[in-house]
């Protein structure tokens, strides 16, 4: 199909406006964050002064929510792999029930999935104050997207045929899962951790239920530098935050990219 | 395999074995059957028969209904699941390990067992060196063609020296020049290890020419359990005759001795029948001169095939047959021939 120029250029324009439409503002945020006064604009000067007293801020937060991201990855590792595996050897009503029940976090929203623990949980003192409290409500809200990534590539490579092949051969249920199961599903138990990771570093909702002040996140610490800081120090949060999610995102695309080029081939 | 004796096959023996799914889909009606070792059996039939399923019931991967009973030289293992049975295995998709080499793909049997990595993998390459893929060992899986694919699915199997290896529809997948050359070379395998051998076909060409037995199943249950030579020249019932290949069949009567039909009639033995009819081969007919046997019908069209020519004939009742002839008969679609019999070689029902 021949594209004619016009229709291109304006194609592009749309495009590019669009996208300044959205960067713009974050352009605009992190600058904030690197001048001396925004007030005063790029004529006062640049600096790194706004970073680093976050840093002095929020350093303990910061380092909870890699901390905290790394157990949620864990957990539902532990749980979302062999979990997978189960539901992708027996399709079946029940498999497909226990698939919708598990994914249900994803629908309700996150303030009704934190009142529910608060009221099941959050009378047990020790556990409602504590990151553990905050890992749980993480687990349900990410697990499904392990579950789903896991149980999506074992379809796609007939896990169950694979599986009776190692049977044959003499392997024991443990063996086929650790030496069979697990290496051929690496790339969806991959792309399922890269998101886990992603959504529990970013994970507001819930978090601010879930949190005290003690067990800030650092999502939550955004809300807290941009309601108490002044706008330099909450817009350096900004660039922090940038900083430690876009490395993430764009991990999740050359993983999706790399997918489907093997598909292609 | 130079170091260790050849495997000799287990004796199998499945007595009342049926299978109903959960769904309720009866796929098997209780069925008994013995294969003695060394033996190579072939389960023959059409989709759906029940095939598979007889053979995952053998490989411990379906247990069978209750009552059902598997048998490896005489001990029961019908609990046993299929890690614990010794079988090897060869799927009709491969199921060949993406993450692993040629190599480490038919070593994994013997990983399992814990044999040590240097000995597994030396064990390996003599497997790979008897299918002649050892040119292929470091190979990934996804880099292989189909009839590399199948003979790696095989290595893999026999890699562990199993006491029956179980084959379901290994050749579907290739196409018909490899399937012949693949086939002829599983039959030298088979015969060469002496093994128990369960091959699972609904080709009848690859059954004959594989067979020590071949089991015709329909609808779950034995048709008929015989040699290659019975199956095809001795058929049990309509049902077999017309899965095994082409056959010829006449209507008519048995009168004294005689069967009578619209073309004629010739001798048989047995009793009076008001009914019968006569099953024959294509190739297990004569053609002669019309007046010269008491079959006579119309060449209806002849097909020049090389080494010989395929012959539609008519007979005045319309009923219709194929022969073959030889490469140089001069045949003219109109005219009349005669045909010969062989008594040894048709069947009356
Ligand atoms: N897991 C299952 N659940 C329900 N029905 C099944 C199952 N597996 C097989 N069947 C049914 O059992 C019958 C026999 O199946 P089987 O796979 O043994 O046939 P087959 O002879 O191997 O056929 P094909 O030549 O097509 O492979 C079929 O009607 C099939 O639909
Ligand atoms: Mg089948």
């Amino acid at each position: 199909m021949q594209r004619s120029p016009l229709v291109f250029a304006l194609q592009l324009l749309v495009t590019l406006l669009a996208a300044a439409f959205l960067v713009v503002p974050a352009a605009q945020s992190i600058l904030a964050g690197l001048t001396v006064n925004y007030f005063q604009g790029l004529r006062s000067g640049l600096t790194l002064d706004w970073v680093a007293q976050v840093w002095g801020l929020y350093a303990p937060t910061i380092l909870r929510s890699i901390l905290l991201a790394l157990a949620t990855l864990g957990v539902t590792l532990l749980i979302g792999v062999p979990a997978g595996w189960a539901l992708a050897r027996k399709p079946g009503r029940l498999s497909r029930l226990v698939e919708e029940v598990v994914t249900l976090p994803v629908a309700i929203p996150g303030l009704a999935l934190a009142l529910g623990l608060i009221l099941a949980y959050g009378g047990i003192r020790e556990f409602r104050a504590s990151v553990a409290f905050i890992l749980v409500g993480h687990v349900l809200y990410t697990l499904p997207f392990m579950l789903r990534s896991v149980m999506a590539v074992l379809a796609a490579i007939d896990v169950r045929t694979l599986e009776e092949g190692a049977a044959s051969l003499g392997a024991s249920p443990w063996q086929r899962f650790i030496q069979v199961v697990v290496p051929n599903a690496r790339p969806g138990i991959l792309a399922g951790s890269l998101m886990v990771v992603t959504l529990s570093i970013g994970e507001f909702n819930l978090t601010w239920m879930l949190h005290t002040p003690l067990t800030q996140t650092l999502p939550v610490g955004l809300a807290d530098s941009y309601a108490s800081m002044r706008l330099e120090i909450a817009s350096a949060y900004t660039l922090v935050f940038f900083l430690m999610i876009v490395p993430l995102l764009i991990a999740i695309q050359i993983m999706g990219g790399e997918k489907r080029a093997k598909k292609r081939k | 395999m130079t170091d260790t004796p050849a495997p000799t096959g287990a004796a199998i023996t499945l007595s009342g074995c049926g299978k109903t799914f959960p769904d309720g889909t009866c796929a098997l009606e209780p069925l008994d059957l013995q294969i003695t070792p060394g033996e190579t059996i072939v389960l023959l039939g059409p989709s759906g028969c029940g095939k598979t399923t007889t053979l995952r019931i053998i490989a411990g991967l379906e247990s069978p209904d209750a009552g059902g009973k598997v048998l490896f030289d005489g001990q029961d293992v019908t609990q046993l699941p299929i890690e614990k049975r010794n079988v090897g295995m060869v799927f009709q998709s491969y199921a060949l390990f993406p993450n692993m080499s040629v190599i480490e793909n038919v070593a994994y049997g013997l990983r399992v067992r814990g044999v040590a990595k240097k000995e597994r993998l030396a064990r390996a390459a003599e497997v790979l060196e008897m299918m002649r893929i050892d040119q292929l060992a470091e190979r990934r899986i996804d880099q292989l063609s189909g009839g590399q694919r199948q003979r790696v699915a095989l290595a893999r199997a026999l890699a562990v020296r199993p006491r029956v290896i179980l084959l379901d529809e290994p050749l579907t997948a290739l196409d018909a020049a490899l399937r012949d050359h693949l086939r002829a070379e599983i039959d030298g395998l088979l015969r060469r290890l002496a093994i128990t051998a369960i091959y699972v076909t609904h080709d009848q060409a690859e059954a004959l020419a594989l067979g020590d037995r071949i089991v015709v199943m329909r609808h779950g249950a034995i048709a008929q359990i015989g040699s290659p030579r019975d199956i095809y020249f001795r058929p049990a019932d309509d049902f077999v005759a017309s899965f095994v290949g082409v056959t010829n069949r006449l209507e008519g009567a048995v009168r004294g001795g005689r069967f009578e039909t619209a073309a004629g009639s010739i001798a048989v033995a047995g009793p009076d029948r008001a009914t019968a009819s006569l099953a024959f081969r294509p190739e297990t007919a004569v053609l002669c001169g019309a007046g010269d046997s008491g079959l006579r019908f119309r060449v209806e069209q002849v097909h020049f095939q090389g080494a010989r020519q395929r012959v539609q004939l008519g007979a005045a009742d319309g009923g219709r047959l194929v022969v073959e002839a030889a490469a140089d008969a001069v045949l003219v679609v109109g005219d009349d021939v005669g045909l010969v019999l062989d008594p040894a070689r048709f069947v009356l029902v």
